[in-house]
């Protein structure tokens, strides 16, 4: 789940993180208000949108930049109201862009030194670890690459957590003078404190920054969360930000139905995470892309499978559905009847078919079989994973012409 | 022979009277393997199936039933507790079929874990199976034949579509480990394949990886020093789009780390057969017996 800039920046202000003041705005009105508050005049305007690359990015105005600094209030509300209600295309928005419903509304900061500062879980030794680097506001995986010296891991101890000394540690290696080593020992541990508390996987900090006025602050921050842990979570799940998701992705969580939106012709409809990511990979193998990684994972009931059904349906580049289904405690007769029920709506509605393509083995296989031959419905069967392969994709490009 | 399980197994079932728990215990049973537990915990005193006892706690069904394994059904919130009251009890093979528990609980297992006597396997896995002797787990029985294949793998399903290669070209298993799709885990790939290495009557193996870690990369170099004994690999996920996660949480390919290719070139490197779809699992692997 990902979250907006401005939420991030409240979650930080909740652990007591150290960033530049700022605040939401839905109105330029608002803005203007919060840049008042502020009473500075260096002051900074940002689209609130999921996708990076907000600075560079254009609006289909034609006005330029997601981010804008400003020195006055009404200067603000005029940037706000060029940015509200309009859409910016970013490198990461696609060329149909989001659009922009909210600003953030923040004191600018001039910047001394730009640091990076990360808490991920290190799967090697199922254990926390701090990487830092003093190659701030760049990429890290280039710096890691370019200057893998750079790089500062410190591992944390699962359960003792983050130590004092391990903070003076790092403030150190980051080139801190001793006067900064307190106010950063304390960002450090309000970070982890949050990585913790809120079962992050990840906390980004790029840029930490250290301002020409002696302060060590997160400037941008980036969380990631874990998706299991979400159920204790309902603050951070408040956080969700319906408008800024795939649809269908919107559409398949209300069912429980484990979707991610791909580009591709050809749906796939399959049991079991691994063997959906391998039936992506088997359907590109042979030629074809696929539209969608699906899991309806080990116990879907006729009604999800129906509901996938529609989701994959409903998505316009599609041409062939496969159904892969290797029966565990998922029962092949349950999935034949929800293909059957999805299938017979859609005709009694007169709606768009597409060629089907259904391989099931496991768990009931034969009553599933004998589910789908009676049903009368044109479904192509398939003897195993390469021959459902290869016949969804010669059925997608069929669908072509 | 076979690693880890066999049919001297004597299984407990944690949440056996929960409505998965009780449906794969029955299964289990039914399959051959000698359920001699269960533990609830507010139900102890009943029976499950007319016959398996039920515990409120897991040290209580050790020293009445003198269960050696444990197969924990319990929802994902409490599941961590539940790992480690079978540690604390000291079961020396903890299963957990268990999908979705969160990272932090498991980062705490892990570490209360340290020094015990008992090896996990999972979460988030389908379990471990010796055909014809012991099943611990969900997947179906009769896909599976006895035999002298190692398998090993980190997803449920593509498991049972590599058994199935193997058992209806009459390729048999000596034993089955599905290790889970978790980011944490208790049994790596690594730990199997050692298993695997030093069982005398495993004389090939197969290995199903995916994207996300670098679980596959690590049992590549030790293969490569120390395992004479064919191997063929497959890994999900080359068409995976990065920084999404792919249903596993701990498929995920992040910061250019833990892609397939690269997880297929530290493979070859090792001098491991490359399943190049997943349909070919099973003959990538026989080919290297001929």
């Amino acid at each position: 789940m990902n979250i907006h800039e401005y939420q991030a920046a409240e979650l930080m202000e909740k652990f007591g993180v150290a960033t530049p003041r700022g605040r939401v705005a839905n109105t330029p009105e608002e803005a203007e208000a919060a840049a008042r508050s502020f009473g500075t005049n260096n002051l900074v305007v940002k689209a609130q949108i999921h996708a990076g690359g907000r600075g560079k990015g254009t609006f289909t105005s034609g006005y330029k930049g997601g981010v804008q600094l400003c020195k006055t209030s009404s200067q603000v509300r005029d940037v706000a109201a060029s940015m509200l209600g309009q859409t910016l295309v970013t490198k990461q928005t696609g060329a149909a862009g989001r659009v922009v419903r909210k600003v953030m509304v923040a004191e600018s900061k001039e910047i001394e030194r730009e640091l990076y500062f990360a808490i991920l879980i290190d799967r090697a030794t199922s254990a926390p670890v701090i990487v830092a680097s003093t190659k701030g506001g760049m990429n890290i995986e280039e710096v890691a690459e370019t200057d893998p010296d750079s790089i500062i891991r410190e591992p944390i101890h699962p359960t003792l957590g983050l130590q004092a000394y391990q903070t003076r540690k790092l403030a150190k290696l980051l080139g801190l003078s001793s006067n900064l080593m307190r106010p950063a020992g304390k960002l450090f541990h309000s970070l982890y404190n949050l990585f913790i508390k809120c079962d992050c996987s990840m906390v980004e900090i790029n840029p930490l920054v250290v301002t020409k006025g002696g302060e060590v602050m997160a400037l941008d921050a980036k969380f990631n969360f874990d998706d299991n842990a979400l159920g204790r979570h309902p603050e951070i799940v408040a956080y969700r930000d319906l408008e800024e998701e795939d649809p269908r992705e919107v559409q398949a969580s209300k069912f429980n139905l484990n979707y991610i939106g791909l580009d591709g012709n050809i749906a796939c409809l399959v049991n079991g995470a691994g063997l959906a990511m391998a039936t992506m990979d088997i359907i590109q193998h042979f030629g074809g892309k696929p539209a969608n990684f699906l899991d309806v994972g080990g116990g879907a009931s006729e009604q999800q499978v129906t509901e996938a059904f529609k989701i994959l349906m409903a998505d316009k580049n599609v041409q062939a559905i496969l159904v892969n289904i290797f029966g565990g405690i998922m029962k092949c007769d349950v999935i034949a009847q929800g293909v059957i029920n999805a299938l017979r709506q859609r005709e009694a509605r007169e709606e768009r078919m597409v060629p089907l393509v259904v391989r099931l083995e496991g768990t009931n296989v034969d009553a599933g079989k004998k589910l789908l031959k009676e049903s009368n419905l044109p479904l192509i069967a398939a003897d195993n994973l390469e021959d459902a392969a290869q016949k969804a994709v010669a059925a997608a490009k069929n669908g072509k012409h | 022979m076979s690693v880890l399980v066999d049919k001297n197994t004597r299984l407990l079932v944690q949440g056996i009277t929960g409505k998965a728990g009780g449906f794969h215990a029955k299964n289990c049973m039914d399959y051959g393997t000698n359920v001699v537990a269960g533990v609830t915990p507010a139900r102890g005193g009943e029976l499950f199936e007319g016959k398996v006892p039920v515990f409120d706690t897991v040290s209580e069904a050790r020293v009445q039933t003198g269960a050696n394994a444990t197969m924990i059904f319990v929802p994902a919130e409490f599941a961590a507790d539940s790992i480690m009251e079978a540690v604390d009890a000291g079961i020396e093979l903890v299963v957990c079929i268990t999908e979705g528990i969160p990272v932090l609980d498991m980062m705490r297992v892990k570490e209360g874990m340290k020094g015990k006597n008992s090896r996990l396997i999972g979460p988030n896995c389908p379990g471990i199976i010796t055909p014809g002797q012991c099943k611990i787990g969900i997947m179906p029985g009769y896909i599976h034949k006895p035999g002298k294949v190692g398998v090993v793998s980190r997803s449920g399903t593509l498991t049972y579509e590599a058994v199935w290669q193997l058992t209806q070209r009459g390729y048999g298993q000596s034993t089955v480990i599905g290790i889970g799709g978790d980011p944490i885990n208790g049994t790596s790939q690594l730990e199997a394949i050692q298993f695997f290495n030093g069982d005398v009557e495993t004389e090939a193996i197969i290995m199903i990886g995916e994207i996300g870690g670098t679980a596959e990369e690590e049992a590549a170099a030790y293969i490569k020093d120390h395992v004479k004994k064919p191997v063929a690999a497959f890994i999900a996920g080359a068409t995976a789009p990065p920084g999404r996660r792919m249903g596993h949480a701990g498929a995920i390919v992040s910061g250019g780390k833990g892609t397939a290719a690269g997880k297929i070139a530290a493979l070859e490197d090792a001098g491991i057969a490359i399943a190049r779809t997943p349909g070919e699992m099973g003959d990538t692997l026989i080919k290297q017996l001929k």
